[in-house]
């Protein structure tokens, strides 16, 4: 589209963020700074087994204590009925929901909710949980994905049968679904290939991590009225859900976002909003809850854990014949592990005429997996980009070319359903491949790996407000989140449409009383359909101003023109009057039909799928199995970088997850199910001394369904890095690894297996 | 809970002397306020040693240095001349924690903590430290392997505590070195740890060592044969091989979050052989 | 029963009472209003908390409130000065070197306390300095080049 090669004013340039003289100098409110008069404290109070039945709760002595105010258990929710509503990128079950921030029957992972507590203060609200006695009946439990569909393994919900597979079954199962996506025979691919390379993965369930643990305040009235104040990815589905989960009107719940310390995917689900609202409705005083660290390891996030095999042939040349794809991702207590997206990315970089890819969706006793960062994908990716390095070994083909020659381009069905449009995969091979990164000289015990990354990137329900001031300037009312800069990007559309200056725009983000409904800042969504939003609320301005300025010289409103930032009359037929700036008119509001005030509300389609191709080398200790990684570089097309510096930091930021994802991060549990090192100390996330300088590569290949070519930036990052980090490993160590994480220990047993 | 912050060491005897169920002493609280806040322990009297100026202060003794237990890492890392007689006690204690930790954190706290995987602990057990202790009778001196006796707890008495740390001056000829295993850079706790000491004569032959291990076992290991297969030599790949040798013979560690036995015994090796060459190195040997 | 504490923050006397059990933290935040001190893990390990205590970078998870008595506590409230930002503050807007914001105020007081120390720091030596402040959004590289990017402009002046 010819606006996306336009030379622009604001858009692609390094702007300073709003928000950001508040974030620099403390003012800026994160969940845990706000506090209302009279607020009470909420506790709660988590089950210590990862399955049990629940056979008493006992809250006598607690309710008695002074200074407790408020008490609630599962007996204080409505069971509400089984079904799956789509949420985005991903789908829900509020029944599920429900349970899992309060356990009913049964606890099913350390760390589920059975009770909560508000009062007066921290201290008294845990002296309290101490005094709830819950009777316990402890069941035999399952961490294991592989365990858990073993026939014999222990079942965690009696009437989940599983759904996808003919004939329905009788018995009931941990695994909540099968599925399956399929093209051309692979038998009759598989004998076409010259290699044939099948390899078994396991990846462990990773953390967001977010620094900013989770937190609320919540306060009903007398006349049901309620509002919250959360850290959250959406207001707007902190909303639903409450409203879903207490059985109240959505009207009745106002929620507004409090600045957010991270994501990933982790804030898009609801945990202490319903608790501290049905205290609060007991109480009829504010609750503001916190969790420690420990509780967001022990009750949030993770994204699954998985068991995959892949099968993948290719004949000598490099062209793959057949894939076949087996993966079981580990859903936590209840079904909904990201694996349909697994299922759908898992072959996406790649035009290939035969593939099968089969999916499980499976229960274990661990929490309920929620999305992070292009969630599912990680992990099929993974997988299937180790085969194709080790493919590209066998067949001593450069990893890059042998990328290149499947490449999924412009018009290529992808597996899952539709013909991709204008994608930019190749451009980042090429771009890879002409980097100084690549062309450098490794020494020994280096080596060097490569791999690449997909993802949708999603579009949804937007809404904008853009209030025109007398003077001028204008607030620009949003309905997301800003997790890291998407303020000043959407600013920078609206003073681009405007033609004002940036630093007119003033944008705030809206609680949900004052603009429409926003889906979620996930999915790589916010500066693709906010930004949507944004230009058309803009445009919704200039017609006003065309309309006003119409008035103002009586003339017909075809009549006036709208260029960089001025009405003017269209030639001298119109008239001769002078140019007007967006101020001019602004100034004269009142009198030519009152405020000037834009909208927009859309459901955005056509965003650009996302690819991305990362270069990592490392050097291995063969005594201890360290391995240092010392230079990285992140290549992807963003179809057009409105804020370069946030969008490298996307890159550099998931790039720096997937490290930690492939190096140290996972989850370690004893024989009793426990979480072993539910804190930073030893749930290990990159520190600044682990990592190099993040090198990036911006490809812009423009989306030409964007005004701007915006595609979405924040997903893609975190896919390839498990595998160029292996292939990595793989070129310093001869040997592939095919087990998450690749920690020390891991690997010093396969340097003395090989020896 | 009750907070008391004694002037003088006497002071915090006769408080520690009280009967008072769960006394503790607080010096950085890096190891102390993780346990209260975690509900792990909770004490109903916290003694705060950092307003006893023997225990804040790094005095010159004459021939010995005297570390008080409240003294944080940070300052350690700024005192010259301790740097240059006991650079491995030195880095052993800066690898604690962060910046942040440094700030905060003391030799003593890391003993008296008595973790198996402590840091400074093998490097003052290399070094021949020992401990000065306040108690109701007085003062008495204990070596430092003396006083961690099993994971979380030690020899010190509840009415005693740890007033200084007794260091040696620099003597030529006789150098340390540290060196642990951590998964990441920054951040982690040791998963070995291997402190060297060397006193090797003008010629670099080896004239005595002490070779101590961190987080093998369930206390600091002292490598009784480290003195036997390095004296005489001039820690040549052939010796410090069987010095590796006799570092994995000596380790007894656990399976835990941290590490397998297989690979703590394996690592041990490793770091012993390569923080030997450091101290060597250090001491005028290479 | 409670303490009564006299401290001076941010270069002003101030005054509290608190419970032996309660930290620096939490007192700085919820009775001081002082919110900018984020506490991201109250164990230690992620910095977020990070002040400078009688001229010392610590965790004020770490510290006791009624340890406090007598000594200097500096936050990221008191970083600026008036309406002059301090370089640091400066040049993380700049160089884009936040995202989502909530290490920020424990990173700033870090990095002053290193470039209060030393002024010409290698990247390693920022790299290993800043390891106990976590960051989760950005992978660092724009928290450590702005911090170089800083100590030169400081280093020119
Ligand atoms: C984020 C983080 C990272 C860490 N990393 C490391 C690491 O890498 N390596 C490592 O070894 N440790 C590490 N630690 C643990 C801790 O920092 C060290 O053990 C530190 O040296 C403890 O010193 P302290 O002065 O803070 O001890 P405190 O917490 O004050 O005391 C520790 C214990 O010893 C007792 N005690 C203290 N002083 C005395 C005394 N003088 N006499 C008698 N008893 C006393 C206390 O009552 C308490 O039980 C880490 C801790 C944190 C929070
Ligand atoms: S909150 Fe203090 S270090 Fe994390
Ligand atoms: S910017 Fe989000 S944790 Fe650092």
């Amino acid at each position: 589209m010819a606006t996306a090669l336009k030379d622009f004013k604001w858009v692609g340039t390094r702007a300073v963020r709003p928000d950001g003289v508040e974030k620099v100098t403390g003012r800026a409110k994160f969940g845990a700074d706000f506090s209302l008069p009279g607020m009470l404290i909420g506790k709660v109070l988590r089950s210590p087994h990862a399955h049990a039945k629940i056979k008493s709760i006992n809250i006598e002595a607690a309710r008695t204590l002074n200074g407790v105010k408020a008490i609630i258990t599962g007996s204080d929710f409505n069971e509400l009925p089984s079904e799956w509503v789509p949420a985005g990128e991903v789908q829900i079950n509020f029944r599920d929901l429900s349970r899992s921030i309060m356990a009913r029957n049964k606890v099913l992972f350390e760390g589920h909710p059975v009770a909560a507590v508000a009062a007066t203060s921290e201290i008294i609200a845990r002296e309290a949980l101490a005094l709830i006695k819950v009777e316990y009946e402890i069941l035999p439990h399952v961490i294991d994905v592989e365990a858990a569909m073993s026939p014999d393994a222990p079942i965690l919900h009696e009437d989940l049968f599983t759904a996808g597979v003919e004939p329905s079954p009788k018995t009931a199962s941990n695994i909540a679904k099968r599925v399956d996506y399929s093209s051309g025979n692979i038998d009759d691919g598989f004998k076409e290939a010259d290699v044939i390379i099948e390899k078994h993965f396991t990846t462990q369930p990773v953390h967001q991590g977010y620094i900013e643990p989770h937190a609320t305040v919540a306060s009903a009235s007398e006349d049901g009225q309620c509002s919250i104040w959360t850290s959250t990815q959406g207001q707007y589905v902190v909303r639903a859900y409450c409203s879903e989960v207490l059985q109240l009107d959505i009207s009745s719940i106002r929620v507004t976002p409090s600045e957010i310390g991270g994501g990933f995917g982790g804030k898009t689900t609801v945990y202490l909003e319903p608790l501290a609202l049905a205290l609060s409705k007991k109480a009829f005083r504010p609750v503001k809850m916190v969790m420690s660290r420990e509780e967001v390891f022990r009750s949030s996030g993770p994204t699954s854990g998985s068991s995959m095999k892949i099968k993948i042939g290719a004949r000598s040349d490099g062209t793959i014949t057949a894939a076949d794809v087996e993966l079981k991702y580990q859903a936590g207590a209840f079904p909904g592990s990201p694996i349909m997206p697994g299922c759908m990315c898992a072959l996406a970089p790649y035009n290939i005429s035969n593939a099968k890819v089969v999916g499980y969706d499976v229960v274990v006793n661990r929490p309920k997996v929620v999305a992070y960062r292009a969630p599912g994908a990680p992990i099929s990716e993974y997988a299937v980009e180790c085969v194709i390095n080790e493919i590209a070994t066998k067949l001593n083909i450069d990893p890059l070319d042998i990328r290149e020659k499947n490449a999924a381009k412009e018009g290529t069905r992808a597996l899952y359903g539709p013909q991709f449009g204008a994608i930019g995969y190749i451009e980042t091979l090429l771009a890879a491949r002409g980097s100084n990164h690549y062309k450098s000289k490794l020494h020994e015990n280096q080596g060097r790996g490569v791999a690449s990354g997909f993802w949708f990137n999603i579009g949804g329900e937007s809404c904008a407000t853009i209030n025109i001031n007398t003077d001028g300037t204008a607030e620009l009312v949003l309905g997301n989140p800003d997790i890291g800069g998407s303020r000043a990007s959407l600013a920078m559309i609206a003073a681009e449409a405007l033609g004002i200056d940036y630093n007119k725009v003033h944008p705030i983000i809206s609680d949900t009383s004052g603009l429409g409904y926003n889906f979620l800042t996930g999915g790589s969504r916010t500066t693709f359909a906010g930004g949507l939003a944004v230009n058309e609320a803009a445009e919704d301005v200039v017609r006003q101003i065309r309309e006003r300025a119409s008035k103002i010289w009586d003339i017909p409103e075809e009549a006036v023109t709208w260029e960089d930032g001025f009405v003017r009359p269209a030639g001298t037929n119109a008239g001769n009057f002078e140019p007007l700036s967006l101020a001019d008119v602004a100034g004269m509001a009142a009198k030519t039909g009152g405020p000037i005030s834009g909208h927009a509300q859309l459901n955005a389609q056509g965003a650009g799928p996302g690819f991305g191709t990362h270069i990592c080398d490392v050097e291995v200790d063969e005594e201890t199995g360290r391995v240092t990684i010392l230079r990285y570089t992140v290549v992807q097309d963003v179809g057009k970088a409105i804020h370069p510096s946030y969008v490298e930091g996307q890159m550099q930021g998931g790039a720096s997850q997937g490290i930690g994802w492939a190096l140290n991060e996972e989850y370690i549990y004893d024989e009793e199910g426990k979480l072993q090192n539910a804190g930073f100390l030893d749930y290990r996330i990159p520190v600044a001394s682990d990592l190099p300088m993040i090198d990036t590569i911006i490809v812009e290949v423009p989306n030409p369904r964007h005004p701007y070519g915006v595609k979405g930036v924040g997903e893609v990052p975190i896919v390839p890095p498990m595998a160029a980090v292996a292939g990595a490993i793989a070129d310093a160590i001869g040997v592939h690894l095919t087990d998450l994480p690749m920690s020390p220990p891991r690997i010093l047993k396969e340097l003395n297996k090989k020896q | 809970m009750i907070y008391e912050r004694p002037n003088t060491v006497s002071e915090a005897v006769e408080i520690l002397s009280k009967s008072h169920e769960k006394k503790s002493i607080l010096a950085g609280g890096t190891d102390l306020l993780v346990q209260m806040r975690s509900g792990y322990y909770r004490p109903s009297h916290i003694v705060d040693i950092k307003n006893i100026p023997e225990a804040t202060q790094i005095r010159d003794d004459g021939d010995t240095f005297l570390v008080g237990a409240g003294v944080p890492g940070a300052q350690l890392s700024e005192h010259v001349e301790l740097i240059k007689a006991w650079p491995g006690v030195i880095e052993a204690m800066d690898l604690i924690g962060s910046t942040q930790i440094q700030g905060r954190a003391t030799l003593g706290g890391n003993l008296c903590n008595a973790s198996p995987a402590a840091d400074s602990v093998p490097a003052m057990i290399a070094a021949d430290a020992t401990c000065i202790i306040a108690g109701p009778n007085g003062y008495r001196e204990e070596k430092i392997e003396n006083v961690v006796t099993a994971p979380g707890v030690s020899s010190i008495a509840n009415n005693e505590f740890v007033v200084s740390i007794r260091l040696a001056k620099f003597k030529t000829g006789r150098a340390d070195a540290y060196l642990r295993f951590i998964p990441r850079t920054e951040m982690d706790i040791a998963v070995v740890g291997a402190a060297v000491c060397v006193l090797i004569d003008k010629k670099g032959i080896c004239l005595n060592a002490k070779v101590s291990l961190g987080a093998v076992a369930p206390t600091q290991v002292v490598i009784e044969t480290a003195p036997q297969i390095l004296i005489g030599t001039r820690l040549d790949e052939e010796t410090l091989d069987k010095l590796a040798k006799a570092a994995r013979a000596s380790c007894n560690p656990i399976d835990d979050k941290r590490g397998t036995i297989e690979y703590r015994t394996s690592v041990a090796g490793v770091l012993t052989k390569r923080a030997a060459k450091i101290a060597f190195d250090r001491a005028g040997g290479a | 029963m409670k303490t009564h504490i006299t401290t001076t923050v941010n270069g002003e006397p101030e005054e509290f009472l608190c419970e032996t059990e309660q930290t620096l933290l939490d007192i700085l935040r919820d009775e001081l209003n002082l919110t900018g001190s984020k506490e991201g893990c109250s164990s230690g390990d992620c910095g977020a908390c990070s002040i400078i205590l009688n001229g010392r970078l610590v965790c004020a998870c770490l510290v006791l409130a009624v340890e406090a008595e007598g000594q200097k506590i500096e936050t990221i409230e008191g970083m600026a000065d008036g309406e002059e930002l301090h370089p640091l503050q400066k040049n993380f807007l700049k160089d884009a070197a936040l995202q989502c914001g909530i290490c920020t105020p424990g990173f700033l007081i870090a990095a002053k306390a290193l470039l209060e120390k030393n002024l010409n720091p290698t990247e390693k030596e920022v790299r290993y300095w800043l390891a106990g402040n976590l960051c989760r959004c950005t992978g660092y590289d724009k928290i450590i080049r702005s911090v170089l990017n800083t100590a030169e402009e400081m280093r020119r002046k």
